[in-house]
């Protein structure tokens, strides 16, 4: 089942005078379940085409489709109801928030939901969500307190809390060193596989964009190719040699 | 439930930087202190001051008879003779608004204590409902005079604290007798100390006596007026016998037998004035047209034909004192609302740093489902919270403050339940008003460039 659906989308920003057309008609069809991988050269648009999908920022033209729904032309208010249901995010910079427990910072959504949940019911939906993400035991611990990789896991838990289909992550290992990046891949997995999560991050990291069933390259603008991982694997070692 | 939430949020954000709080609501703190301070000794002050003019007979109304006047020469208020003791029993029967009313005689003469002498400044001729309307409470000792004594015109009197100072030395005048125009008149009561009016004038230098004894022995008049000159009514120097001003006594004093024998024949008497208490302030000038309306009937005034009669409040008097007071209490809060106001510039100032300071936690928020209004409101009520937190630190600086002013300066202070909810109404004002324009700031914020900030 097609859950995002992009038809002919594109960025411009106005710099002034001057237009700068950054990305050039996206079409793009992705299905639940999906776990991909958005690589590119830098300044290719990827984190561009990040804020359009996760529906921070409106597409200049084009429609985008999610669950049936066009999103192009909502208000700011209907895009962060959208957010909050539908959309989960993880930063490359965690972006948790300082002197504030683990616990505290991946119930914050919740505030924000429609749905209004007791003191209880909320502090008992974030602890199932930090236990899920492996912190069951860190849950007063203050982001200054974890470890990168663990800060990593809270903005996971935090971005899941709403129960969204889908996740988007930015660059979400690059500040991280390679064993930490390996954990929270794993989880991605893990969440993809266990829960029918659709993954898409972005990353320059090959090994990274390993560890998806899909990848897809852009360049420019411009979607470059779509492959299944292992050519892409291959394809990176290839050039390599 | 949501603004319960939020207010927990904005605590949870204030508490990540209390020096900074603290700092900031400083100005609120001051302000609000300052407000209180001010509202709770104003208060006190004007107390005070009605205390003051109550001492005075706050309520209290004059009766005076009108000008007479003879081919054009008018002889000054009080000259005519048209006041009788029936107007006052008949105004204080057909007006509700007054609570009391005395008709009241006035002398002026020497008395004599042995071998002291004194001339008070006033003689008061009245009845024991005068206690009653100049709110003089108890006596210090002793009884006042009862009705029966003004009926008989018995020789009994009350003294003021100024008289028993000057002629008794301090002993108790009690059953004592003193001598007014060489009459003998039994002390039967000494007033409560008054102390000076706002005039200067010793409220405590007075006697009182039933106003029919002061009336026929000692202004030994009937029709005249009393001359209140202490001249004419009494002398004490050498030339008396000469040129003796005491009227002649034509007929010898009656003995007490003579005088139950053969009661006072009821005469036309008039008396000076007519003093009479409102039940409050507010049915002063109801009392006022009532007065007026029953003493016009009784004098038989055609309409069109002028009083005869004036009344006086004391309302004047109050409001000049009170205007005053009020005029400084505002003053005094204006400048505490000036410093209210640096307060609130500064909770803007701190508030615009914190929306700066935490672009990036907005860019977050919003990413996860704020909208523009949730940011708004969370931060609209950390600057409430926070002036109201300063506020409430501010209501107990304030009334400690004022509290220590009475403590050490031994100034009159009264607790304002008023000026406690104002504090609170005004310094949750305060931060919605300068708290709205970083708020709203935040809220416009775009959550792209909000979380690339750096
Ligand atoms: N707000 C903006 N105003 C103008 N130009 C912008 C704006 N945001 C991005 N751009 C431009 O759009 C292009 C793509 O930027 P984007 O951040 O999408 O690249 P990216 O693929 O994520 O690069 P990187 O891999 O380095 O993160 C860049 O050339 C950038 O200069
Ligand atoms: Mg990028």
């Amino acid at each position: 089942m097609e859950l995002i659906t992009l038809h002919g989308i594109e960025k411009t920003y106005q710099m002034g005078d001057i237009a700068v057309p950054v990305l050039k008609g996206i079409s793009l069809a992705i299905n639940q379940g999906e776990l991909i991988a958005l690589t590119g050269s830098s300044g290719s648009g990827k984190s561009t085409l990040m804020n359009i999908l996760g529906c921070l920022d409106r597409p200049t033209a084009g429609e985008y489709w999610l669950e049936g729904q066009e999103t192009s032309q909502l208000s700011a208010d209907a895009r962060a109801l959208l957010r909050n249901r539908k959309l989960g995010f993880v930063f490359q910079s965690f972006n948790l928030l300082a002197r504030t427990s683990a616990l505290e910072n991946v119930a914050m959504p919740l505030t924000y939901s429609t749905e209004n949940l007791s003191d209880a019911e909320t502090r008992k939906r974030a602890a199932e969500m930090l236990a899920r993400v492996g912190l069951a035991d860190r849950l007063n611990h203050h982001p200054a307190q974890l470890s990168g990789g663990q800060q990593q896991r809270v903005a996971i838990a935090r971005a899941l809390i709403n129960r969204p289909p889908v996740l988007f992550a930015d660059e979400p290992t690059g500040n991280l060193d390679s064993k930490t990046s390996e954990e929270v891949l794993q989880m991605f997995e893990q969440l993809n596989a266990e829960d029918g999560i659709t993954i898409i991050m972005v990353t320059h990291d090959p090994k990274v964009a390993g560890h998806a069933k899909r990848v897809i390259r852009m360049e420019d603008g411009l979607i470059l190719d779509t492959l299944p991982a292992a050519d892409q694997r291959r394809e990176t070692s290839g050039g390599a040699a | 439930m949501k603004v319960y939430a939020t207010a927990r949020t904005a605590f949870k954000a204030l508490r990540r930087n209390p020096m900074r709080a603290m700092l900031t609501t400083l100005g609120i703190v001051i302000g609000v202190g300052a407000v209180i301070a001010m509202m709770e000794i104003g208060a006190g002050a004007s107390a005070a001051l009605k205390k003051t003019i109550a001492s005075m007979g706050a309520n209290v109304l004059v009766i005076r008879p009108g000008t007479a006047s003879s081919g054009g020469i008018s002889f000054g208020a009080g000259t005519t003779t048209t006041l009788t003791p029936a107007d006052c029993q008949a105004i204080l029967r057909e007006c509700p608004s007054l609570r009391n009313a005395a008709p009241m005689v006035r002398a002026r003469a020497q008395v004599v204590y042995g071998n002291r002498n004194w001339i008070p400044n006033t003689i008061y001729g009245t009845t024991p409902a005068y206690l009653d309307v100049q709110d003089w409470g108890s006596l210090a000792e002793g009884e006042p005079f009862s009705d029966r004594d003004v009926l008989n015109g018995n020789r009994v009197c009350i003294l003021g604290q100024t008289l028993v100072r000057e002629l008794f030395d301090d002993e108790s005048p009690l059953g004592k007798n003193i001598r007014i125009k060489n009459i003998s008149f039994r002390v039967v009561g000494v007033l409560s100390a008054k102390g000076a009016n706002m005039m200067g004038f010793d409220q405590d230098d007075v006697i009182l006596a039933p106003w029919t004894t002061i009336k026929y022995r000692v202004s030994g008049t009937s029709l005249a007026t009393t001359n209140q000159s202490p001249a004419a009514t009494d002398s004490v120097n050498t030339l008396s016998n000469l040129y003796p001003t005491e009227q002649l006594a034509l007929y010898p004093e009656q003995s007490n037998v003579q005088q139950a024998d053969n009661p006072m024949p009821v005469r036309f008497a008039n008396i000076d004035q007519i003093m009479a208490a409102a039940n409050s302030s507010a049915e002063i000038s109801p009392a006022i047209e009532e007065i007026g309306a029953v003493l016009r009937e009784r004098h038989r005034l055609r309409a069109g034909e002028p009083d005869d009669f004036n009344i006086r409040d004391m309302a004047e008097l109050t409001n000049t004192l009170s205007t005053t007071t009020r005029l400084m209490t505002n003053l005094l809060l204006a400048v505490a609302m000036i410093s209210l106001l640096v307060g609130g510039v500064g909770i803007m100032n701190i508030m615009l740093v914190s929306v700066t300071e935490r672009t990036r936690e907005i860019g977050l928020r919003m990413a996860v489902g704020a909208r523009g209004r949730d940011i708004l409101r969370q931060f609209l009520v950390e600057a409430v919270v926070l002036c109201l937190t300063g506020g409430a630190m501010g209501i107990v600086l304030g009334h400690g403050g004022s509290l220590l002013v009475q403590l050490l300066l031994k100034w009159p202070v009264e607790t304002s339940p008023a000026a406690i909810a104002a504090a609170v109404l005004v310094s949750a004002g305060v931060g919605i008003i300068f708290g709205f324009y970083p708020a709203w700031k935040a809220s416009r914020l775009d959550p792209i460039e909000a979380l690339r900030y750096e």
